[in-house]
């Protein structure tokens, strides 16, 4: 498994065919913060985001934050969320706005290894509640739209050895998620029969 | 002795809910950091140590710059025992936990999470309509007050299972029920983490037994021998699954796996589990009558 520094967002596409899963990497550069109601806005409500999302990394994000007096935010703790609920905006994602890559935490099921295969894109594991740490790695947000979503806005972060994660899916039509379910579905079984 | 004013009491209660609130977020208890520490220590999947060694690197980082733990606030949870002879009321002390979480999440300034369960519309400063959510036991012969805070982040709530289970599916139905539950979560409740199991009473009963197994110290075992012998089988069945820290693969799935139970009717078998994250928070003040707090991150 190999280790790599990509900084987002990405101009050559070659820079994701090149990871695979199990892979560790850590980001630079510039990232997007979204969650739900940031994604039902755009696709369900059809109403285009202010940022160019084009070579974008995403990070399915609701911050903490602080409001200072010159409207600008400060971040007081930030992490990331379980992606599985927002795995339907992943197609729609890479084909109309050019996503490619998606962070976040627990992992996305079977259905997204389809589009991030068609589109290039890979999903990102982040580890789930290290948010102290990940907090540290946020140099700075840089801007924010949507700000009556709060906290499910959009939001910009220049980051710095951000990581490390994981290649949970690649642009290859690997899963790590989909093989440790498969190995402990087999498991169960074997379990089940020592019961 | 001197009438104490409920008032008093009951800003004590207030002030010791904002501190259990904060603090549980920001300093894990002992046993959750030996455990993590253990379980770094035994893991053998290359991306399993990542993540448990990134854990461990966010602990340290939440200590020295006082920072949380994890950013999910999430929907405070209170357990309280109230001694007969505690003299605020429990109407006084539900008002009491209220207005100390609200107060916690605009001073310190806490992200809030909650909202209407329709709109989706935000309710306030991690309050609304019947949150936080206090449980309540009352004790003969006391006049104190316990309260413990379990902060409770939506990744793992979102991963708990109810079966009922019928009377001839016996003690396998409830073994095979929680080993599929879990492998069905993979890594959506950051593993690895503590299972709680609610076994017996009634569909409700049984759930609100798992979220009381899930707030005890790690590794503790019920005192009922038939039941704490549950537990060590279905802790070693778990960690036997693969899926390991994060979902990621791995020898560790979980920290630990703790049954609190009830008896049942005798046509009921009903089996809860409720997930509790890595990040266990969990805190509590022993308040006595005269309002003076100590407070435990142990407990």
């Amino acid at each position: 498994m190999a280790t790599h520094e990509v900084t987002f967002p990405i101009t050559d596409p070659a820079e994701i065919l090149k990871l695979r899963a199990g892979d560790e990497v850590v980001v630079q550069g510039h990232i997007i913060g979204i969650r739900d109601r940031t994604q039902i806005r755009i696709f369900d409500q059809g109403i285009e985001p202010p940022m160019d999302l084009t070579g974008a990394f995403l990070l399915h994000t609701a911050p903490g934050v602080r409001k200072l007096d010159d409207g600008k935010y400060e971040k007081v703790c930030i992490g990331t969320t379980t992606s599985a609920r927002m795995v339907r905006f992943t197609e729609p994602l890479g084909a109309q706005y050019g996503v490619r890559a998606i962070c976040g935490k627990g992992g996305f099921p079977d259905e997204a290894i389809e589009p991030m295969r068609t589109h290039g894109m890979v999903y990102f594991a982040i580890v789930g509640g290290a948010a102290a740490l990940e907090t540290t790695q946020i140099e700075e947000i840089e801007e924010v739209a949507w700000e009556e979503l709060m906290p499910e806005c959009l939001w910009k972060f220049r980051v710095k050895d951000f990581g490390p994660l994981t290649v949970g899916i690649d642009a290859h039509g690997n899963s790590l998620y989909h093989d440790v379910q498969t190995a402990a579905t087999k498991k169960l079984e074997e379990l089940y029969a020592r019961l | 002795m001197p009438q104490l004013l409920d008032t008093d009491l009951q800003g004590a209660v207030e002030d010791a809910a904002a501190h259990l609130y904060v603090w549980s977020l920001k300093d894990i208890p002992q046993d959750l950091r030996d455990a993590l520490k253990d379980a770094a220590g035994r893991e053998t999947s290359v991306p399993g140590q990542r993540v448990l060694s990134t854990i461990l690197k966010n602990v340290d980082v939440a200590d020295s710059e006082r920072n949380l733990v994890c950013q999910d606030t999430g929907i405070a949870v209170y357990t309280c025992r109230v001694g007969e002879h505690f003299p605020l009321h429990p109407a006084r002390i539900y008002e009491a936990l209220r207005d100390g979480t609200a107060r916690a999440t605009l001073e310190h300034p806490l992200r809030s999470n909650a909202v209407h369960t329709i709109t989706r519309e935000n309710t306030g400063p991690n309050v609304g309509h019947r949150l936080p959510i206090v449980h309540w036991e009352f004790v003969q012969d006391w006049d104190g007050l316990d309260v413990k805070c379990v902060p409770k982040g939506s990744g793992s709530e979102n991963m708990s299972f109810l079966k009922m289970c019928v009377p001839a599916d016996g003690v396998k139905g409830i073994k095979q029920f929680v080993l599929e539950s879990i492998v069905g979560a993979g890594g959506k409740p950051c593993p690895p983490g503590i299972v709680g199991v609610g076994i017996g009473g009634s569909a409700d009963y049984a759930m609100y037994l798992a979220k009381e197994a899930i707030a005890r110290p790690i590794g503790t075992r019920n005192s009922d021998p038939i039941v704490a012998q549950l537990e060590d089988e279905l802790y070693g069945l778990l960690n036997e699954t693969g899926i390991g820290p994060m979902g990621l693969g791995g020898d560790v799935t979980v920290l630990n796996c703790h049954i609190e139970h009830a008896d049942t009717h005798m046509t009921l078998n009903p089996v809860a589990v409720n997930y509790q994250c890595w990040a266990a928070r969990r805190a509590t003040a022993h308040i006595a009558a005269d309002g003076t707090t100590d407070f435990d991150r142990e407990a």
